[in-house]
């Protein structure tokens, strides 16, 4: 599908009217989250336009950071906030923060239509939130699919309505939780360059978890290295190449050289 | 890449070779065969033995008429406070799978012995709590006058006793194979806690919940034991359709079969309600 073929971006007549830059306001996180006795510390900023990657070995406690931002799991300490707004002390409904989930966690007894209409259906009645949801089903090809249930999909049809069902709520930031790993080898490739459109497309705040170099360079303008914990290097995927802070950073982008 | 988590087909369970699908050894076809036999004879005898012209009339009788009123009241009640009771505790059950193990497996066990309790000890066990001289009773009638023994309120206790578990593990395990992550999703797509629980927790638990609830139903609708031990068989006041049943057998055969009909329907009903929707053992 060209850009020309394409509806026009459901949310871009309300973005219009705004200039650019108050319309997408930007990330900053300074967050520490408990885990069993482990803690972990990551503090960052992130632009609209400018996705971040957070990349790491498993267990590194990546997740456990965007649960923090999204407000689903509590902080130990430190803020996080949306442009001037301090979201730190709202409940996950109040942030207006998107989340594709790891495996994407869609509503298994909603159809696709309903899934993307959720967000609106909670706002208010059923068939605003239908009338709502029929541009992004058409935005991301999924006008035929609406009438499915997501066990009857494809990882990526159910790739799509979960970023449909997150972009469709209007947040402000989007959050990303291994986006791709639920997804089959054969249309991984395909998937990450239809993601990438997508999420520029959004042009908010976006932070990506990822153990996969080749993700965070499709995906992200930069990359945050999270190990056992702690932020170990921060930089472009050219930056981290020129000078490896760690091992595991040394490690990761040989592997993914091929 | 190097750490792409690559979904190859896993290999199908062995199968020892020799034995072509779909054919039985025949002394194995036998055996089932009987144990068919066993289990829909006596349901086949009772259908064809049935006065089927005389059934009008031996349905509107007086004896038959209360004890069907009284069996669907009181089973309906014992239905309704199975849920009221029944549905916070499958989610302490269901939350305690985070306990340590003696008190889980304490509490595990205390929801299953009336599971598999025989109901007559259910029931002597209900007339020692609460009848005259058992330590609730006594209080109950020292200081209010409620005696419960030999009550309308004896026969929803004694079902209530036996159907609750039913219901519990129903529940149960529609929470926990509930993925607590679509709460968390839903929240971030700002649906408030009641929200959540409207929406999504319970649509995804609520076959657990109707299934729970007809199976307990039907248990009480059949409490016979624990009924007749704790509750007696005053006729309108105690004696359900089981009893009846029993009680007929001795002196009016027919009478005792059109009621045994009657039992039979209503578990013939459940059994199409339920199909394959909520009882996957049962695919009818």
């Amino acid at each position: 599908m060209t850009d020309a073929a394409r509806p026009p971006h459901p949310a871009s007549a309300r973005r219009a009217s705004a200039d650019a830059a108050s319309a997408h306001p930007a990330l900053h996180a300074d967050v520490v989250v408990a885990r069993g006795e482990a803690r972990i510390a990551a503090a960052f900023d992130v632009a609209p336009g400018h996705p971040l990657a957070v990349i790491g070995p498993n267990g590194a406690g990546k997740s456990s950071v965007l649960a923090a931002i999204a407000g689903l799991v509590p902080l130990e300490a430190g803020r996080v906030r949306i442009g001037a707004r301090s979201i730190d002390g709202l409940p996950p409904e109040r942030r207006r923060i998107g989340v594709v989930f790891q495996d994407y966690v869609l509503f298994p007894h909603l159809t696709v239509r309903d899934n993307v209409a959720f967000a609106a259906r909670m706002r208010g009645g059923r068939a605003p939130a239908r009338t709502t949801a029929d541009p992004w089903l058409e935005r991301y090809g999924l006008t035929s699919l609406a009438g499915r249930y997501p066990a009857e999909l494809s990882g990526g049809q159910a790739q799509r309505v979960a970023l449909a069902r997150a972009l469709a709520a209007d947040p402000e930031v989007l959050l990303l939780d291994e986006p791709m790993s639920a997804l089959d080898v054969e249309v991984r490739a395909e998937m990450r360059a239809e993601l990438a459109t997508h999420v520029r497309e959004f042009g908010g705040a976006t932070v990506l978890v990822t153990h996969s170099p080749a993700d965070a360079a499709a995906l992200a303008d930069s990359v945050l290295v999270l190990e056992a914990g702690e932020v170990t290097q921060r930089g472009t995927l050219d930056e981290l190449r020129a000078a490896p802070a760690t091992p595991y950073v040394e490690r990761m982008l040989a592997a993914s050289a091929d | 890449m190097a750490e792409s988590t690559t979904r190859t087909p896993t290999a199908r369970p062995w199968t020892p070779s020799g034995t072509a699908p779909g054919r039985l050894a025949w002394p194995v076809a036998v055996v089932a065969g009987v144990a068919l036999a066993v289990l829909v004879l006596p349901v086949a005898a009772l259908v064809v033995r049935a006065p089927w012209a005389d059934l009008p009339e031996l349905l509107a009788r007086e004896s038959v008429l209360q004890a069907l009123v009284l069996s669907f009241s009181t089973a309906t009640v014992a239905t309704a406070a199975c849920l009221v009771l029944g549905v916070p505790l499958a989610a302490l059950l269901a939350r305690a799978a985070n306990w340590p193990t003696l008190p889980r497996r304490v509490l595990r066990a205390a929801v299953t012995v009336p599971l598999v309790l025989p109901p007559v000890v259910g029931g002597i066990a209900l007339l020692l709590l609460l009848g005259r001289r058992g330590p609730i009773g006594r209080v109950l009638e020292e200081w209010f006058g409620v005696t419960v023994p030999f009550t309308t309120g004896a026969v929803v206790l004694a079902q209530v006793f036996v159907a609750l578990p039913f219901l519990v593990f129903a529940v149960e395990g529609a929470l926990r194979s509930a993925d607590r992550r679509t709460e968390l999703a839903a929240a971030t797509l700002g649906a408030s806690r009641w929200q959540v629980f409207r929406f999504v927790t319970l649509p995804l638990v609520a076959p657990g919940i109707a299934a729970g609830a007809v199976l307990s139903f039907t248990r009480a609708l059949g409490e016979f034991g624990a009924t007749i031990t704790f509750a007696g068989s005053l006729p309108g006041v105690t004696r359900t359709l089981p009893i009846a049943s029993y009680l007929a057998m001795q002196s009016d055969p027919d009478e005792a079969i059109a009621l045994a009909l009657l039992l039979l329907a209503v578990s013939v009903i459940v059994l199409l309600g339920l199909r394959d929707r909520w009882l996957p053992g049962v695919r009818a």
